[in-house]
């Protein structure tokens, strides 16, 4: 897990390619069905295995929006207290499967100012074990300026 | 090979698209303090503005937010119709957040999904229906707080999944 104190990064400090550190997760079947419950996403190839080998799986799958939850914690842990998330986009490409941790990352891929609010953009994804990205997705965060106005 | 693949044949019969454009029945939510702790704890983030209200008042969101994706928790209501859902299995796509203010314990807010698109692919799995809902978030003062954009696939005969038809 990052060690985070939520201190936020002064926009001018950030560049394009910088990278966020990792946050890797190690999800277990106790962890889907607390999902399941805070969520109440209440299907059953979650955390019904007869279910999710029925549908050709070989264990119960990952909510797609446990992913999103995962991905944004990676960037809002980064962007600190100071920080405000704007955008949050995730698209399910593949499936995940409890019992083998999951490692969230991202890059800085645009940073601008627009009405004088420092915005940074970010891509970011959620790879398996295996090092494929299951769950590509972008965020957009606006970041403190040291220089309010210019 | 499914009647509904052949080429000139569709599964968003009329029926269906007079669904696009729809809103579903509003549904208001208090956002309560130990829903988002348990929120918070489930998807395993230690963030202590999710939790501690003295952490939080210290920073600039002044009391306690839920996590960005605590709206995924608001489930919407139905439409005023039976959606006629025409497929078995339900895979979710993905979801496009677009965040205007903190959500804080202690909001009311008001919950409306709204489906914007309808298509269909055929794949390996056959004929796939793709859904694309906008649902929208407004808080007690009727400020928008967040919008989340879903893709909801469909797919497949026999027994229905549970909660197909529902998303």
């Amino acid at each position: 897990m990052a060690i985070t104190n939520y201190e936020s990064p002064m926009f001018e400090d950030v560049s394009i390619g910088d990278k966020l550190p990792e946050l890797v997760k190690h999800p277990d079947t106790r962890q889907l069905v607390m999902y399941a419950g805070a969520s109440q996403d209440f299907v059953a190839i979650h955390y019904d295995l007869n279910v999710a080998k029925e549908a050709g799986h070989p264990n119960v799958i990952i909510h797609g929006a446990l992913k999103s939850a995962w991905l944004g914690e990676l960037v809002t842990a980064w962007m600190g207290h100071q920080g405000r998330l704007l955008e949050l986009d995730v698209s399910y490409r593949a499936i995940d499967f409890p019992g083998s941790p999951a490692t969230c990352a991202g890059t800085v891929s645009d940073t601008r100012i627009e009405d004088e609010v420092g915005l940074v953009e970010i891509e970011i994804g959620l790879r398996n074990s295996e090092g494929e990205i299951t769950t590509p997705g972008r965020a957009l965060v606006s970041l403190p300026l040291r220089h309010a106005s210019r | 090979m499914t009647s509904s693949s052949l080429s000139g044949d569709t599964v968003i019969t009329e029926e269906l698209r007079s669904f696009i454009g729809l809103e579903s029945n509003p549904v208001t939510y208090d956002i309560e303090r130990h829903a988002v702790e348990r929120f918070a704890c489930a998807i395993g983030d230690p963030n202590p503005i999710y939790t501690d209200r003295e952490a939080a008042e210290r920073t600039t969101h002044g009391s306690p937010v839920a996590p960005p994706t605590f709206f995924r928790s608001l489930l919407p209501g139905s439409y005023p119709k039976p959606y006629p859902e025409p497929f078995a299995h339900i895979l979710d796509g993905g979801s496009k957040y677009r965040f205007n203010e903190d959500l804080k314990v202690g909001d009311q807010i008001t919950v409306v999904r709204k489906i914007i698109d309808l298509f269909e692919k055929h794949g390996r799995m056959g004929t796939m229906l793709f859904k694309i809902a906008e649902i929208s978030y407004t808080n007690q003062q009727g400020r928008l707080v967040a919008t989340q954009t879903t893709t909801t696939i469909t797919y497949g005969e026999g027994e229905k999944d549970d909660g197909v038809g529902d998303h």
